[in-house]
Parts: C-alpha cells; sequence; structure tokens
C-alpha cells in the first residue's frame, strides 16, 4: 500500500518531465520516451500514452518556434482567418507546417482572449489584437531571435517583454469591479480571519454563504469541503482548477493576473478548513506565461508568513501551493480528468463513484474548486457569509464574472450579480443589436432574442460566465459548427459516444452548411446529437450536443433554409471527381508528351 | 392488374448479389409470377421507361457512372433496396477509401514514379473514379438494406417477398450476416 | 460470514445482488444481459464502450462501472436505450474499417454479433474509412487496427490478467489508436500467444496467427446463437418476460 503511494507519487511529475523534454529538445523521441520511462521506473507505454496526448506536446520534429493561433467563432468574426493567411505569406510557409527557419504555424483551441482576438501564443508568449499588418514584423522579430538564439522557449514563463512587437502581452479589461472579487484586499485578512475560526466553522460559514462553483455546474461549495474533510483517508488535497478551456471564457486568467493573492488565500483557507497539507493549481499551458508572476507572489507570501511552515502562524498548519502547467487539454478542465493529469496520465476523466472527495488525488479525499470559487472565499470569511447572501439571487449567491466578448463596444470581465438579465449585460457592453448569444461558452447555450430577458443564475440560465455576442450578420450555421469542431478536437477518445459522435456531429453540419443535407440527415443529426449527450461518459460528451441542441431549437430556420429534396444526389459530384480530373490531365499532357 | 416491376442494377460490386438473387432455385419460378423484371443486366434492358416499384441495387458508387445510373433507380424506382456489403458500406471496392484514389492509382500504374512511360490510363470511355467508394446511402436515399456478401438467396428471397407485402424487409437472426 | 444481499430491480423484475457488485455483475448472475462490449467478468471494468449504460433511477450509468445500492430501479431493455445502444454500434462499425466478409473473426466476433443480436441491417452514419497501422511485427500475433473498437480489453487483461504491460492507448479523440510497449512494435514485447491478453479481443484486432477460418461457416459461435445467450439460460423460468424478443 505504501510502495503503491511513492510509486504513484513519483509518476505525479512526470507531465514536469515531458513537458522539460519537449521545451529543450522540441519534440519527444521514442528514444526521449524510453528514457523518461527508465527514469521514473514505469512502462514506455504508459509515457506514450501521456505524452501523446496533449497538443502541446509533439512525437515528431518542429520547429523551434511555434505559433498557435486561437481559432474560435470568435477570432474568426474577428478576422482571424486574414491574419493567419498574412502570417502564412510573410513565412512562405502554409499553416500546419514549419518555415526553413523553425517556425511552425497552426491553429489552437480557444487559448482564452476572446476579448482582444485574433490572438496567438508564440512559444509560450501571448500576442493580442493581431491585424495582417502585424505579421511581417513580428516574423521578423521572431527570425532574428531565433538567428540569436534569444527565442523565449516554451512554456517561457512570462515573457511579454522580451518582443519589442506592441502587441505581445495582453490587457486584463476589467470594465465593471464588483464589491466581491475586484474590491482591494490586504493579504492575510481573510486567512487571519479563518484561522479565528475552526475548520468546521469555516466550512459552515462558506455552506451558509451559498457559494456554489463557479466552473459552471454549480455544487455547493461548503458541501463539497464538507463531504472531503469527512472521507476517510490518510491525505486531503485541494485543488485549484485554473485549465480555463471554456471557449469564451477569460475571467480565471484575469483573476489570476489581478488578484493572485485572492486566489492563494482562499486556497489556503481550504487547505486550512479541509486539513490538507498541500494545495495544487492545474495551469492550463496557455497560460503559462502567468506562471512566473504567480510564483513570485507565492515567494512573498511565504516570506510573509501566509504560506509554508506555521502558515498563517498557526502551530500545525503547515500548507504550501505548487503550480501543475497542463499541456493543452480542454477535458482537463473536468474535475476527474485534472487529477488524472496531475498524477501524470492522461487526461481521461474518471467513472463515478467513487467522487474526488471521497478517491481524488492519489486516491485520497480531494476537492477541486474554480479559481473564481476560491476567490470569493476569503471575502466571505472576513465580511461573513450573511453579507455575501445578500448579494444575488436565492439560489446563486454573491457576484459573477462576465467574459463578454465578440459583436459588442466593451468586451472584457464584467463583475455583476448573479440574477442580471442577458439584456442588461448586453446593455452594459454595448451589444444591444446582438442576434445569437453563446452563454457559457461551447458547452452551453446559444440563445435567441426571444430569450434575452432570462437572467444569469443556476436556477434560469446557468454560466460559467463566458458570453460570446454575435450580431445579426454573422452565420449562426458557422459558429456551431466551430463548437463541433473544438469538441471533435477535445474529445478524449475513451468513450465511443463521444469520441465518435462529435466526429460525426461535425461531419453532419458540414453536409448541412454546403446543403447537401437532406430532411433524414436533419433528423439524424438531432438523434446522434441526443446519443452522444446521453451516453457519454463524461461532461464533454453530455455538452458536446448543446450548440447544436440549443439553435435545432431557437434557430430552426437556418437548417431548414439548407435542406435539399428527397431524392436528389446527395454529394458534391464535382468535388468528388476533382481528384481523378487532375489525374487526367497529367497522364494527357505525359502522353502528348512522349 | 399487372404485376409489380422489379428493376436492379450491380454497380461497384462483383455480380454476386445477382448470382445469388439466381440462386433462389426453383423459387424463381415464384419470382416471375410475382414481379415483372425491368431494367436489368439479366434481361439487357438499359433504361427505364416507365416508373417502377422496386429497385435491386448492388454495389456503392465508384465512378460517375455508378452515380448517374443510381439516380436514374433513384428517379425511377418507387423503393429502393441496397442489396448486399458494396451497396451497403462500400464492401470490397471501398479497400481503396483510407489510401485515397491519388495515392492508389499513382502507386498502381506509375509506381510511385511517375515517368512518361508510366501513367494512369485514361480514355473518355472510361468512367472518372470518384475520389472515394461511396456506399449507396451517401449518395441517394435508400429505403431497405439486405446485407451479406452476397446475401444468401434466402435472405433475398425473404427481403423480396416481405417487400412485396408491403412489409419492411427484417431478417429473421439465421439469416441476418455480414458475410 | 456473507454480506446481506441487495435487493434493487431492474425493468421492474426484482433482483438481488452480493454486497459490492455492480449492475452488470448482479444482472450476469440473474441471467439478464445487458449488452456490452468492453467489459469481462473476470477483468477491471473500463467503461469505454457504454453499450452497457442503464437508466439509473432516471440517469444514465454504464451498469459496468456503477455499483448497486439498495432499492435502485434500473431501466435496461427499454425501447430507448435499445435505441441508443443500436447508434453505439453503428458509431463503432463507421468508425473503424470492418471488412466482415473476409475478416477472420467474422462469426465470433462480438461487435458483429451484437449488431445481429439488435437486428442491424445497415446504418447510414457516414464511413470514415480510416488509414490504419498494422503491426506484422511479431511472428506468431498480428495487430489489425483497421477493426480495433478501443474497448482497452487487451490494455487491462495485460496488466490485471498476465502481470505485463504491452498495450496502451496512444493519441486522443478519433486519433486514439492502441500500441504497444516497444517504439519496434509487437515483436518488441513480452506478449506470449498464452496471454489473456492475445485471446480477450472481442473483435478482429489480435490475431494470433494460423488459427483463422478453423470454423465452417454456419457452425461459428454466432452462427449457433445470438450473444447474450449463455447469460440468458441461467434465467430463473419464473423470471423470464413475456415480450423478450431475441
Amino acid at each position: 500500500m505504501i510502495g503503491e503511494n511513492v510509486a504513484a507519487a513519483d509518476r505525479t511529475r512526470l507531465m514536469d518531465m515531458i513537458i522539460a523534454a519537449q521545451s529543450r529538445l522540441g519534440y519527444l523521441s521514442d528514444e526521449t520516451l524510453s528514457a523518461i520511462a527508465s527514469e521514473v521506473g514505469i512502462a514506455y507505454v504508459d509515457v506514450v500514452d501521456t505524452a501523446s496526448f496533449y497538443a502541446f506536446f509533439s512525437r515528431a520534429p518542429q520547429g523551434r518556434c511555434q505559433i498557435r493561433f486561437s481559432k474560435t467563432p470568435v477570432s474568426l468574426v474577428k478576422g482571424a482567418a486574414d491574419v493567419v493567411r498574412a502570417f502564412e505569406k510573410a513565412l512562405a510557409t502554409p499553416l500546419g507546417t514549419t518555415s526553413p527557419d523553425g517556425i511552425t504555424l497552426n491553429w489552437t483551441s480557444d487559448i482564452g482572449m476572446a476579448d482582444q482576438e485574433p490572438a496567438c501564443l508564440i512559444n509560450g508568449t501571448v500576442f493580442a489584437n493581431l491585424e495582417p499588418a502585424d505579421a511581417a514584423g513580428i516574423v521578423d522579430e521572431v527570425r532574428t531571435m531565433i538567428a540569436n538564439d534569444a527565442l523565449p522557449g516554451f512554456p517561457g514563463y512570462g515573457n511579454a517583454a522580451a518582443f519589442s512587437s506592441a502587441k505581445a502581452g495582453c490587457a486584463s479589461n476589467v470594465v465593471l469591479a464588483g464589491e466581491v472579487l475586484f474590491a482591494p484586499m490586504t493579504p492575510g485578512s481573510g486567512l487571519r480571519a479563518a484561522l479565528a475560526m475552526t475548520p468546521e466553522e469555516v466550512i459552515d460559514e462558506v455552506r451558509r454563504s451559498g457559494l456554489r462553483g463557479r466552473g459552471g455546474a454549480g455544487f455547493p461549495t461548503g458541501m463539497k469541503w464538507g463531504l472531503t474533510r469527512r472521507a476517510n483517508g490518510e491525505a486531503r488535497y485541494i485543488i485549484c482548477n485554473a485549465d480555463e478551456g471554456e471557449p469564451g471564457t477569460f475571467k480565471d486568467r484575469v483573476l489570476l493576473v489581478e488578484a493572485p493573492g485572492l486566489v492563494f488565500e482562499g486556497l489556503t483557507i481550504a487547505g486550512y478548513a479541509l486539513g490538507a497539507k498541500i494545495g495544487l493549481i492545474y495551469l492550463r499551458a496557455e497560460y503559462a506565461y502567468l506562471f512566473g508572476d504567480l510564483q513570485r507572489v507565492l515567494g512573498e507570501r511565504r516570506r510573509l508568513g501566509l504560506l509554508g511552515e506555521r502558515t498563517g502562524g498557526r502551530e500545525g498548519f503547515d500548507f504550501d501551493i505548487r503550480i501543475q502547467l497542463g499541456a493543452g487539454a480542454y477535458i482537463c478542465g473536468e474535475e476527474s480528468a485534472l487529477i488524472e493529469s496531475l498524477e501524470g496520465k492522461r487526461g481521461a476523466p474518471r467513472d463515478r463513484p467513487p467522487y474526488p472527495t471521497d478517491r481524488g488525488y492519489l486516491g485520497q479525499p480531494t476537492s477541486v474548486n474554480n479559481v473564481e470559487t476560491l476567490a470569493c472565499v476569503p471575502r466571505i470569511i472576513e465580511r461573513g457569509a450573511n453579507w455575501f447572501s445578500k448579494i444575488g439571487t436565492a439560489e446563486s449567491k454573491g457576484t459573477k464574472l462576465m467574459c463578454l466578448s465578440g459583436d459588442c463596444a466593451k468586451p472584457g470581465v464584467y463583475e455583476v450579480p448573479f440574477g442580471i438579465t442577458l439584456n442588461e449585460l448586453l446593455d452594459l457592453a454595448g451589444g444591444a443589436d446582438a442576434e445569437a448569444v453563446q452563454v457559457s461558452g461551447a458547452a452551453g447555450e446559444c440563445v435567441a432574442p426571444k430569450d434575452f430577458g432570462r437572467s444569469l443564475c443556476y436556477e434560469d440560465l446557468s454560466t460559467a460566465g463566458s458570453t460570446m455576442v454575435f450580431g445579426p450578420e454573422r452565420d449562426v450555421l458557422e459558429i456551431v459548427l466551430q463548437f463541433a469542431e473544438f469538441f471533435a478536437d477535445e474529445s478524449c477518445g475513451w468513450c465511443v459516444p463521444c469520441r465518435i459522435g462529435t466526429v460525426l456531429l461535425k461531419e453532419n453540419l458540414e453536409k448541412t452548411r454546403h446543403g447537401l443535407a437532406s430532411r433524414e440527415d436533419l433528423a439524424r443529426l438531432e438523434r446522434l446529437a441526443g446519443t452522444v449527450r446521453k451516453m457519454s461518459r463524461c461532461g464533454l460528451g453530455q455538452t458536446a450536443p448543446n450548440p447544436i441542441l440549443s439553435t435545432l431549437r431557437n434557430f430552426p430556420h437556418i437548417y431548414e433554409s439548407k435542406l435539399i429534396g428527397g431524392d436528389d444526389v446527395r454529394i458534391d459530384l464535382q468535388a468528388a471527381l476533382r481528384d481523378a480530373r487532375a489525374l487526367r490531365t497529367v497522364s494527357a499532357l505525359k502522353q502528348d508528351g512522349a | 392488374m399487372s404485376k409489380p416491376k422489379l428493376a436492379t442494377c450491380s454497380l461497384a460490386g462483383c455480380f454476386g448479389c445477382h448470382m445469388s438473387l439466381l440462386d433462389i432455385d426453383e423459387r424463381i419460378l415464384e419470382l416471375v409470377e410475382l414481379f415483372d423484371l425491368d431494367r436489368s443486366p439479366l434481361d439487357d434492358k438499359k433504361a427505364f421507361d416507365s416508373p417502377v416499384e422496386v429497385g435491386f441495387v448492388e454495389g456503392g458508387c465508384a465512378n460517375e457512372h455508378n452515380v448517374r445510373v443510381l439516380h436514374d433507380f433513384r428517379k425511377h424506382c418507387k423503393v429502393l433496396i441496397a442489396v448486399g456489403a458494396c451497396a451497403i458500406n462500400g464492401g470490397v471496392p471501398a479497400l481503396r477509401n483510407p489510401i485515397g484514389l491519388r495515392e492508389c492509382l499513382e502507386t498502381t500504374y506509375a509506381g510511385g514514379t511517375p515517368d512518361a512511360d508510366h501513367f494512369v490510363p485514361y480514355d473518355a470511355d472510361l468512367p472518372l473514379l470518384l475520389d472515394r467508394v461511396y456506399p449507396a446511402h451517401e449518395v441517394v436515399r435508400i429505403d431497405y438494406f439486405l446485407p451479406g456478401c452476397p446475401p444468401s438467396a434466402d435472405a433475398i428471397w425473404e427481403g423480396l417477398k416481405e417487400l412485396l407485402a408491403g412489409r419492411t424487409p427484417g431478417l429473421p437472426y439465421q439469416l441476418l450476416k455480414y458475410d | 460470514m456473507s454480506a446481506p444481499a441487495l435487493r434493487f430491480s431492474v425493468d421492474g423484475a426484482p433482483v438481488e445482488a452480493k454486497a459490492g457488485q455492480t449492475i452488470i455483475e448482479a444482472c450476469d448472475d440473474a441471467g439478464i444481459y445487458i449488452p456490452r462490449l468492453c467489459y469481462r467478468a473476470d477483468l477491471p471494468p473500463g467503461g469505454q464502450c457504454r453499450l452497457c449504460t442503464c437508466k439509473v433511477n432516471g440517469r444514465y450509468a454504464a451498469a459496468c462501472v456503477t455499483p448497486v445500492t439498495p432499492a435502485i430501479a434500473v431501466e435496461n431493455d427499454t425501447p430507448e436505450l435499445r435505441a441508443e445502444r443500436n447508434t453505439i454500434v453503428e458509431m463503432l462499425f463507421v468508425e473503424g474499417n470492418h471488412p466482415c466478409p473476409f475478416c477472420e473473426k467474422s462469426g465470433n466476433c462480438d461487435l458483429q454479433a451484437m449488431a445481429y443480436r439488435f437486428g442491424l441491417s445497415a446504418t447510414e452514419l457516414t464511413y470514415q474509412f480510416p488509414n490504419r497501422d498494422i503491426d506484422a511485427t511479431h511472428p506468431e500475433i498480428f495487430l489489425d487496427r483497421n477493426t480495433c473498437i478501443l474497448c482497452g480489453l487487451c490494455i487491462r487483461a495485460s496488466r490485471s490478467a498476465d502481470g505485463k504491460a504491452v498495450f496502451g492507448f496512444e493519441n486522443r479523440g478519433a486519433r486514439t489508436q492502441l500500441t504497444v510497449n516497444s517504439p519496434d512494435g509487437l515483436a518488441g514485447t513480452d506478449i506470449a500467444t498464452a496471454d489473456r491478453a492475445a485471446a480477450v479481443c472481442p473483435v478482429g484486432c489480435i490475431v494470433v496467427k494460423g488459427t483463422g477460418y478453423e470454423t465452417p461457416y454456419g457452425e461459428r459461435p454466432y452462427d449457433r446463437q445470438p450473444i447474450g445467450a449463455d447469460i440468458e439460460a441461467q434465467r430463473h423460468p419464473s423470471a423470464e418476460r413475456k415480450d423478450a424478443d431475441v
């Protein structure tokens, strides 16, 4: 039993070893993976399993410089395709390939920059508000840096300053600061208030505040902590989920930039309440540029005695925080997949029961909480559950960070009380002529104007914050197709309905968009969406059909207008004959020449 | 009252399903009582001149000609039944699909190193190949499917009788085979 | 001392489970067949195929990984679940390349047998025709990934029954494939023909060479009886449902 735990503990750093190898060598050869397997003492096939899963790892040689463009409905609306074309031109290299001087161009899933798209990551550094005219200058600078061996590698840890380009780095864009999360705070004040209480009293206070998970599921935080504390185990773990991958959301990035102390303090209070010695932050690879600053803040908190031995001056409470970097996988935002990844494995979700509160990280009771959830905690403890629960609605207490993006005048983060209507939010952001709003990301719902009066809260229109606004000139089917592509790219592949279903849904939508779908295809689309929703193993598959199902419901006309008659040919015959025609031309030329 | 008409075609198939149809032995006498054979390779009738009740489709679509024939069948047949593995999922001809048309032809005819002496055959009379072999239902609407490679004579007989009786042909366990 | 039995219901019929049993284990013992492709009673469950998904107190849950708890109401053989399971089997047929007419496994293939049991004449989902690698490096065993359904049985069998780690997954999503514990292919692993992992494949992916087409057409296991019939034969006659349809 003890041996088992030690082996597991060694393996938990596998992600870091692979990241280090990828960063140093540029790719992961069979030999590298074999060497890591020997080092960790696990099977080669297990290292392959992990190394092949994440988007930011590559098994084949790649360029020294990886440029990854965020591909989302919002980035495309903002002109990302033109930006990519400009980079292709500047490099004379098509997307998906590497230039002779070692620059690789690729699309990637949403990088948490919806308020300042088009955006890209160059190795670990983020570039925002890109225009086609920026491409030549950025490419020149990258080339010079490669030549001078000065290009920061991935992860890079916060290196916008290394570039002279004005587009390097990103802004926080806090448009509306509310009374909970963006109010001024004194480091340690929440923790001191917590340490004046017993752990049970802290949990009770959180429970009475009505705080629920901000990541989307809305599970009551106090209840989760209570379950974790009461579960049998040799150790308890508190994990901060900073794998903010839901398209259109960027609030956790902003919190980690603007109020990292609040997040760390919430994590520390949780550690005290649960009886945990270590808090783990799972930070998505797309946010690796925050790593350096976060480490500095952690160091400062250690100096202030707010972490480490006798945390907050409390004898016997030795709590510290470690940040684990991810490597590009949306699924790791799902808590059990996140735990698997923290243990050094592929991010495949677990079947439940057992729940993480019973058997989570390393098989021990574990609470996984969203960045924003944890950031609420010091406020609740400092100002009291009664203060917090006066904000919001009956079942949704406190404020919520909303991430506005797309066709609105003022994209950015809005801290608003739960219960605000979509109309009110659109008015604040200057998005009054919206024709469709995707609420709560790709996994959420596409809402039509007739429902803009609905309230954003757990009991009505539940949201994790992502609010993508689309004006009248946008093609809703194109937006849905983008989401379908996203889910097909991000499915972990473990279970059949999600692995295959997401691909089939995407193909069916493409067919529809090209005017090749029949009424039966449309019925099949809806049935397939139902199968994926009902039969998939985890939340990714269960929510992947939401954009399709909600647009079928709220925008039926966009599908109807594309359908063909029952007896027509359903393939694009000219496209299907293109290769044969080209081959025939080549053959004819050759014979003429001979 | 005139008998319902039956049309058959073999697209990208091997005629095995037609052989299996003929394999119904003495029941073929009953079959001609039930149906009038219309457009079919069996009677060499090459075009439709009137609507037909049942179209029996063997093979998937590998080339432009297959698509046109299948479309013509869809237009003229009240009910289309896809018979056999090739019509249902492309079958053996679809083994080229994972490789892709270009690589497949260039490797076969040009030895992977095309030069003046080695080229992919072409002729105006050769129908152009599709990028991949398509199962029949991906090209037009198909009403019923009769699997097997080929479906046994009993399965075909069973299927046609059910169809004539206006029922959905569903094969009993012993007759439902994919091989 | 034995733990007390748990009572629950499946499609309205009372069933008893031993403490700690999953729904599929208890149903197997009771002679109630729940369709499955990635589950074997003697191996740990993996929850990949989702074919055994039932409704448990109204919520969808895979029977192979869900423990029986007292008084749960399980729906198994309902029109809704039959339709969803059909679709999953169809998905598997279009995901890989399944050449039943000349596959060595035909007649003894769980995927094909499941489709027969469900009375599936064809699928209208879009065939993917993936280009997948085969591994012919090993003198006695070959891997034809064309038919692999990524059920994970060989991975689990190698680990829990053989004490090895011959197989694993590689990549993610639709690109997920079965891989082996050596950069040199199956020949570089310690797999043996006597391993459970070499025999557990439900489809025609892991094949021991020189054993194909041994049983004539018409006499192969699933020519004789539908998949699951062995489990259903265990059912007490008094519990038989009138509308059983296979």
